[in-house]
């Protein structure tokens, strides 16, 4: 009798005969058509660079001529370099995250490409304005953001090596979200002559550097909300009143939503910068969204998100001038309104196509390398441009999202959805700032704008992107092959119990049952597979913990059993809801255990 | 730099960064399916078929099941491709199947290919699975059409 070649290791023995004449070709005919089949799409992402490397090189061409200056092959080595540093960025996924998103890398360049070029091209419109005046002409922006993008892709080489399975970061939730809240909030305790520039309090300056810990603070507030909505998401899902076609949470759930609502109007108020505000308090409505698919939690968290915004309106002078400009750009256009009235000029100048590349004014706006670097886009590149970079935003974005549905992992879900999110609402804010939409704000551009912090924290952005975007597309049999290289047993380098029992056991190993492995036939004979299983999931307790709130005990005693009767509609990640179907306030110890016990009643239980 | 060149460089340059966008958006396409895991079945049979004619494996390809289908239950009506990889069926939010089905246990069954076959196993649940009217008590053999039943949700096999 044939046995089916995926059965445990123990079963699989008494019948290892026949199997094990055919192993050899089974495991030659199998590895190489997953290869072929399952493409990592590298090829693609390196054509794509260059791509974006020639229309960078074409770019900077276009400025150097339009302004006049001097054409020569160093243009050309310039493009070349550029084309280097992702090079060796494009190697690094190579070979650490073969199978991570080919798209994400490209666009991040192209836009970051494009950046450099239009901060080079300001930087010479202000040499040509300083040596008119007869001052020194200013240090190029253009060469320290040249520095801060080989930074940055350093950063982003060492997020792709070191973090080697997003996982792992889940366990570090509350240290990341309570270094991410110092940071948030550190600017603010600081005296202004430390964190002040143009009257936002969101930076850290020491000496002639300056950084901005809000972008940092970003990630690290992701990693925190994930992990903490993995492990808590029953106290989001828990049935309230049904209102206009919604389920509200009851009253006293709303705390966590209260904390961040305080937090984010504690950065309004105190550091007097909507932008950073509204992008704390964005990323944790869409990743409460995300986890628990209700509607409702948006809308409350919008509405106190107004009635706050509306009191920082009523009280803070700071706000007030902002708004004031937001109404009426135009109302004051020598003093306050300069900025917000000069960007909009410079977008009415390019109109739809832009007065070309160098030929246009973008200098005239103040910060137009910076916060308004979208004017100065706008301006040259015309409105067509300008939704050509907007679209590459929303690739980076929607191929985040795409993560999060493919990846398998609740944890790796909340993090992809929430840092696509961060990126979407980060150029909502500042494109929304700077065409009037929203009060204007000073947020840096992704990717695109002059600032050394930005740069550095997208890159990692990406990186942990692309590293759950690996997670998501490697095939099971790679994963094996991968976790079986150690020289180790299978057993002891077994995934998290969140991915246990779906990872694919080839049918070679499974003929010839790994020398060391614990599964014996004893061991294995109550639970057919179990015997595999308990081991990693006692081995590895903080780890399948938070990750797989559904199976575990742990997980148990946060839940307000009894008051969990109502209808617990399934996350988008399909999970059920942990508590809702046990009738009993205290849930079984351990299920993993008790379960063969149990299986030996033969009667029909309800878990 | 001459107001012609200027304006056909002008239109150039917008046009190739549309073509940027364009090429993305193209991979984006052709790579729809092949990160969800979940992969279209005609999408993948070729490729794979190219190498699988070796002997004893080839034959069975087109004659063996290719989807499972959900016929009660919660779940009525869900179909899945199989590509050969082995379905997980159980409560977990990581199994290929997530039953929400107040009898089914975390990870309840297995169903996994072995030769031309599928064998259906369980994995220790406590209410058990059900081949037809049978207790699964090893790894059964599933022929097409035979009902299993896992809590109220039945799944079926189809060529």
């Amino acid at each position: 009798m044939a046995r089916p070649a995926q059965a445990a290791p123990g079963s699989g023995r008494s019948g290892s005969a026949r199997p094990a004449v055919e192993a050899p070709a089974d495991r030659t005919a199998l590895r190489p058509i997953v290869a072929a089949a399952v493409s990592t799409r590298r090829g693609i992402e390196l054509a794509l660079l260059a791509f974006a490397a020639i229309i960078t090189t074409g770019a900077l061409v276009l400025v150097e001529a339009n302004q006049n200056q001097e054409l020569n092959l160093t243009l050309l080595y310039l493009g070349l370099g550029y084309l280097a540093l992702f090079g060796a960025a494009h190697l690094a996924v190579r070979k650490f995250a073969p199978y991570a998103d080919p798209v994400m890398l490209p666009c991040a360049a192209l836009l970051n490409g494009l950046g450099l070029v239009m901060i080079h091209r300001i930087d010479l419109a202000k040499a040509v304005r300083a040596i008119n005046l007869g001052n020194p002409a200013p240090d190029p922006d253009a060469v320290k953001q040249l520095a801060w993008l080989a930074l940055g892709l350093v950063i982003f080489v060492v997020v792709m090596w070191r973090v080697n399975d997003h996982r792992a970061l889940a366990r570090y939730g509350f240290t990341a979200g309570f270094i991410g809240l110092v940071l948030l909030g550190l600017p603010a305790i600081l005296p202004s002559t430390f964190s002040e520039v143009n009257g936002a309090k969101i930076w850290i300056r020491v000496g002639g550097a300056g950084i901005q810990p809000g972008e940092f603070a970003k990630i690290l507030l992701t990693i925190f909300f994930a992990s903490f909505l993995v492990s808590k998401r029953e106290l989001f899902t828990t049935a309230g009143k049904h209102f206009l076609g919604m389920t509200f949470p009851r009253p006293r759930d709303l705390a966590p939503l209260l904390i961040a609502w305080v937090v984010a109007m504690g950065v309004l108020v105190f550091e007097s910068d909507l932008g950073t505000s509204l992008m704390f308090f964005g990323i944790v409505l869409s990743m409460i969204y995300v986890a628990t698919e209700r509607s409702s939690w948006v809308l409350i968290g919008l509405v106190i998100f107004g009635a706050g915004a509306f009191a920082a309106w009523t009280f803070v002078s700071r706000v007030q001038l902002r708004v004031d400009v937001w109404l009426n750009p135009l109302g004051d256009p020598a003093n306050t309104s300069f900025q917000v009235a000069q960007g909009l000029f410079g977008l009415a100048t390019g109109g739809m196509l832009g007065t070309g590349l160098g030929a246009g004014r973008p200098d005239l706006v103040p910060l137009s390398s910076t916060d308004f670097i979208f004017t100065s886009m706008g301006e040259e590149l015309g409105l067509v441009g300008l939704m050509a970079l907007l679209l590459l935003y929303g690739l980076i974005s929607t191929r985040a999202l795409r993560t999060a549905l493919a990846v398998r992992d609740t944890f790796g879900k909340l993090l992809a959805a929430g840092l696509g999110f961060t990126i979407m609402i980060q150029v909502f804010v500042v494109a929304g700032g700077v065409i009037d939409l929203i009060p204007n704000t000073g947020q840096a551009a992704p990717f695109m704008s002059y600032g050394g912090s930005s740069l550095v924290a997208n890159y990692a952005l990406v990186a942990l992107v692309l590293r759950v975007s690996n997670a998501a597309r490697q095939p099971a049999s790679e994963k094996d092959k991968a976790r079986a290289e150690p020289g180790q047993s299978p057993a002891a380098h077994r995934a998290p119990l969140a991915e246990a029992n779906t990872e694919m056991v080839s049918r070679g190993e499974a003929a010839t049952p790994p020398q060391g492995s614990p599964a014996t036939p004893h061991e294995a004979a109550g639970a057919p597979y179990g015997g595999a299983v308990s081991p990693a999931a006692g081995a590895t307790p903080p780890r399948g913990g938070p990750l797989a709130p559904s199976g575990h005990g742990p997980a148990g005693p946060n839940q307000p059993g009894p008051n969990q009767a109502g209808p617990n509609p399934p996350g988008p990640a399909g999970q059920s809801g942990p508590g809702a179907h046990r009738p009993g306030p205290v849930p079984p110890p351990s299920r993993d255990r008790t379960r063969s016990g149990e299986h030996a009643d033969g009667g029909r239980t309800r878990e | 730099m001459p107001e012609l060149v200027l304006q056909l460089t002008r239109a150039a340059f917008l046009a190739l960064l549309w073509l940027f966008v364009f090429a993305a958006l193209r991979v984006v396409r052709s790579d729809l399916y092949a990160a969800s895991g979940l992969r279209a079945a005609p999408g993948r049979r070729p490729s794979r078929g190219g190498g699988t004619s070796k002997p004893g494996r080839g034959g069975g390809r087109s004659s063996g099941p290719k989807a499972l289908i959900v016929t009660a239950g919660a779940l009525a009506g869900t179909r899945i491709a199989l590509d050969g990889r082995p379905i997980m069926l159980g409560r977990a939010d990581d199994s290929t199947l997530v039953l929400d089905d107040d009898y089914a246990s975390t990870r309840h069954a297995r169903i996994s290919q072995s030769g031309d076959d599928w064998y259906v196993e369980d994995l220790g649940s406590t209410n058990g699975t059900y081949l037809d009217r049978a207790k699964v008590t090893g790894p059964t053999k599933v022929p097409p059409g035979t009902p299993i039943r896992i809590g109220k949700t039945v799944i079926e096999l189809r060529t």
